[in-house]
């Protein structure tokens, strides 16, 4: 190890002072000469046949450039896993505010009026708005039975563990849709030129997945598609697949009208057009010993995908295996279904599945200690994962984990057992009752089971005339570290100042594909590349006699200068090859889902006021072990932001839906936390290390959004007393949750008859 | 967001420093003006309407949403954009603790944070953690959590104190 390390410490964002002084550059903030604005027209009904559409009066239609389904040159569909989204409805949508057409004009403020003088006349379909209906398949909206996948994990015989529990305990759970509301709403810039193609610049996570969407749709090889990535203001999983979509509408009236064209969302459009997190509903029945033990159980897992399956399988797949929590299952049976409405899609978010999962696996555990008697912390301590036993997919954990002692540690940094005791007095008087919830989870870093093998992603490392290092990844910066994180790696591995290495701007014209930023795998797995990658750069400078093994960094740039001027561009790429022992049966759901699991606990003090009904978090403590800590800064920075988004999507953001259509779309009327709502979030780390990740790191990107919900909502229950199984749990939500449990006391007192 | 008609009119203001001039809509959003006319992209548009705070300027030394204020109420005004903090030392020492304690992540609540924050500093140079956190609340920021925007502020305040 070199004296001069660089991973474990706090660089600076590496674009951070562009972001400080307003420099950096996001797409609203880019103009082409003699550029367009488009803007899109959309269905205003959730599901119908569409009859006639009308270019109403008093606009000068000549003016604008209008792109239907018929202007697609090649397939009408954005490619993602089953290419069943239209990228403009032809003759029938499925969801409100679903594309149907596209219009440019040069004046961006004469679009608003454009867009509302389309007429379209349809026949309408009956539409399907819950989980429930879509169950009962009265009406069938998507396939044969409005159902996008299923999965079963089997472990164990669940049939022979009813006789053998002291307690059977079953809970229902579910949790609402959330919008990712990044601060920078979507946006992309096409341009088209009949001999290089379509290139586009826009706000995304993934430019390989809008590359491929846009060389199906163009019917084009994937040399005339160019995506690049400009400065994003925040994704968490929104600007995963919809901006595919969005590029795919810019290009079209780029094509169309031969000059670039810009799209930029509004707010209102942004909320509820684009996707959100999915809906979803868990029903856990559970046989358990009297001392705790859980012996076996079933879980009966549903999501509501919205109209298209678009990445649905894949949410549900993680929802599914991180189902049982860090929990022994020595038998379980998880049944999950990703099922259709007619809303708009459903998609990635931060957590991507397990948050919903957690929240019923974390809720129903404090259900089961109530059942068997025994407190939050010993029923969780019972029954964690230990070294040598095997999750519900049957991956064995090898790693030397130790939930009860990190449980120990949470409770001690949140004063939980004193305070526990305080307010049990406190809570006797008083309009305010106080109360503490814990929650405990895993949650897998990189792509589930095969998914990386298939990936094969590539990094390449560039030495450059300058004597520096670029680094090259589709990976991208949004906020979560990536530049900073994969430069550190790259410095570290080369012995290099930080400040020698740049990172490559995402342009798939330039750089390879390293994997979409998705699934916390960057630092992890993208990272490991980036190592390697490295090292390869400076064995092929040692191999050709021009360094030696032992070097300083000014060596290093004077035969990389040198190297360059001798032979031109100098690249070093590095392939993922998975480890041979990482096994997986994608029919029978087991074996080794994820290379590596993060695991937490998070303990919440909340105070709830009884004549407001509204609750607020005093404190929160959020320890994990996350393999190694490459930049302190910022992975707090990743934990802290994770758990205010949790706070979110326990206490404050509830989509208001009629008829499939989101009625809140503005920030006004969709709640998210300010400064003043967050407790103090006290960040603690473990580190074990990890053998599969850049310099033993797991990911963390999505761990914290998984356990905050529970840990509140468990803190609710103990400050009331009732038990609370739905979010966003708002202050009315409360109210009736304590009117509908008082009622059920009274009722208790007058048996049936009675009265 | 749309023109609200009218003709067009000419307005002065001072935008960092300098006297501008612009042709504008009366109710054009200054917001607007500062970014398509002036080509000042560091304010940012987040919500539109006033909400977020992304699109924060100090508008004679008040903070405000410029996506709130038709260009017209800005006539002879002193308006100072991210752009324009360069010589201020209190926005200096806030940059760089933004830098060294995580306080931006994807940037694009920084630019109206640090305007903020600077008004806040301006207004409280030893603020309380409370004060900070109150003095933020019109600024939207979804990557943080805030706690090391709070961070970052209540260092700059130090280093002000020790100067």
């Amino acid at each position: 190890m070199k004296d001069d390390r660089i991973v474990g410490l706090s660089a600076p964002r590496k674009e951070g002072r562009d972001k400080v002084t307003g420099r950096a550059r996001y797409i609203d903030d880019i103009s082409m000469p003699g550029m367009l604005y488009g803007a899109t027209v959309r269905s205003r009904i959730p599901r119908g046949k569409i009859k006639k559409i009308t270019f109403g009066p008093g606009i000068n239609w000549n003016d604008f450039v209008v792109v239907t389904a018929q202007d697609i040159p090649g397939k009408n569909h954005i490619a993602l896993i089953e290419n069943d989204q239209p990228c403009l409805a032809d003759g029938v949508v499925n969801h409100p505010e679903e594309p149907i057409l596209l219009l440019a004009h040069p004046d961006r403020h004469a679009l608003p009026k454009a867009v509302e003088a389309v007429s379209i006349e349809y026949d309408a379909l009956p539409p399907v708005f819950t989980i429930e209906a879509s169950e009962r398949q009265s009406e069938i909206i998507w396939g044969a039975d409005n159902t996008f996948k299923t999965f079963l994990i089997q472990k164990g015989n669940v049939d022979e563990v009813w006789n053998k529990a002291d307690y059977i305990v079953e809970g229902e759970y579910t949790t609402g849709a959330q919008e990712q509301l990044y601060i920078e709403t979507n946006g992309m810039i096409a341009a088209f030129d009949s001999e290089r193609g379509v290139t586009v610049w826009g706000s995304l996570q993934c430019p390989y997945y809008v590359h491929k969407a846009l060389m199906a749709l163009f019917n084009l090889p994937e040399t005339k598609i160019r995506v690049v990535q400009t400065e994003t203001g925040g994704a968490f999983g929104g600007k995963e697949e919809y901006p595919s979509m969005l590029a795919a509408h810019a290009a079209l009236l780029a094509m169309k009208s031969r000059r670039p064209v810009k799209i930029i969302y509004d707010r209102a459009e942004d909320m509820v057009a684009t996707t959100k997190r999915h809906p979803s509903r868990t029903r856990h029945r559970t046989a358990v010993r009297k001392d705790g033990k859980i012996l076996g159980g079933e879980i009966d897992l549903t999501i509501d995908g919205g109209a298209y399956l678009t990445l649905s399988p894949v949410v549900l797949s993680r929802a599914t295996i991180h189902a049982g929590g860090p929990y022994e299952w020595p038998a379980i049976r998880v049944r999950a279904k990703a099922v259709a409405t007619s809303a708009p899609p459903h998609g990635a978010f931060r957590g991507f599945g397990a948050p919903q999962s957690l929240f019923a696996m974390e809720r129903h555990m404090d259900r089961i200690a109530r059942a068997v008697r025994l407190s939050p912390v010993e029923i969780r301590r019972v029954n964690f994962l230990k070294q040598g036993q095997t999750t519900i997919t049957e991956q064995t954990i090898n790693e030397p984990i130790d939930l009860g002692g990190m449980l120990d540690r949470a409770l001690e940094n949140s004063s939980y057992r004193e305070k526990k005791q305080r307010f049990a007095r406190e809570n006797e008087s008083g309009n305010t009752k106080k109360g503490m919830g814990i929650a405990a989870f895993l949650h897998g870093a990189g792509f589930t089971g095969s998914g990386e093998r298939y990936l094969r992603s590539v990094v390449g490392v560039e030495g450059t005339a300058e004597g520096r290092v670029r680094v090259l990844v589709s990976s991208t910066e949004f906020g979560q570290g990536t530049n900073t994180v994969l430069s550190q790696i790259a410095s570290e591995t080369l012995g290099l100042p930080y400040d020698d290495i740049e990172i490559a701007q995402p342009d798939t014209g330039d750089v390879p594909n390293s994997g979409p930023t998705v699934a916390s795998r960057t630092a992890m797995v993208v990272g490991k590349l980036v190592a390697s990658a490295a090292r390869g750069l400076e064995q092929t400078l040692t191999a050709s006699g021009t360094l030696a093994a032992n070097h300083t960094p000014e060596e290093f740039r004077t035969a990389c200068r040198a190297y360059v001027a001798a032979h031109g561009q100098f690249r070093s790429l590095a392939r993922y090859d998975q480890p041979a022992n990482i096994f997986w049966d994608d029919k029978n759901y087991r074996g080794e889902a994820y290379s590596a699991f993060a695991w937490a606990v998070y303990v919440a003090e909340v105070a709830v006021d009884l004549t407001t009904y509204s609750v607020t978090v005093d404190d929160f403590v959020a320890l994990q072990e996350i393999g190694r800590v490459l930049n302190p800064v910022l992975a707090r920075g990743q934990i802290i932001g994770g758990v205010a988004q949790g706070i979110g999507f326990a206490l404050y953001e509830k989509v208001e839906w009629r008829d499939g259509r989101m009625q809140n779309g503005q920030m006004t009327n969709y709640i998210m936390p300010t400064s003043a709502d967050v407790p103090p979030i006290r960040v603690f780390f473990e580190e074990l290390g990890n053998t599969h990740g850049a310099y033993g790191a797991k990911g963390i990107g999505e761990l914290p959004m998984d356990g905050p919900a529970p840990a509140i909502v468990n803190a609710i229950e103990d400050a009331l007393g009732v038990p609370m199984d739905s979010i966003p749990l708002l202050p009315e939500d409360i109210f009736d949750a304590m009117a509908s449990a008082s009622k059920r006391e009274s009722d208790a007192h007058f048996p049936a008859g009675v009265r | 967001m749309t023109k609200t008609g009218g003709v067009q009119c000419e307005i002065s203001l001072t935008v960092n420093g300098e006297p501008r001039t612009v042709r504008a809509y009366p109710m054009d959003r200054l917001l607007d003006v500062l970014r398509q006319q002036l080509g000042l992209t560091g304010t940012k548009e987040g919500c539109g309407e006033g909400e977020c705070g992304a699109c924060s300027v100090l508008m004679d030394g008040a903070l405000v949403d410029s996506c709130l204020v038709p260009v017209l109420q800005a006539q002879g005004a002193d308006v100072v954009t991210i752009e324009g903090l360069g010589g201020d030392a209190r926005a200096c020492a806030l940059q760089e603790t933004f830098l060294e304690y995580g306080g931006a992540q994807c940037g694009i609540c920084t630019p109206g944070m640090i305007l903020a924050a600077v008004h806040l500093l301006r207004e409280k140079p030893e603020p309380t953690t409370d004060d900070i956190r109150q003095g933020l609340a019109g600024n939207l920021c979804r990557c943080t959590g805030y706690v090391q925007i709070f961070e970052a502020v209540a260092a700059a305040a130090r280093r002000g104190v020790a100067r």
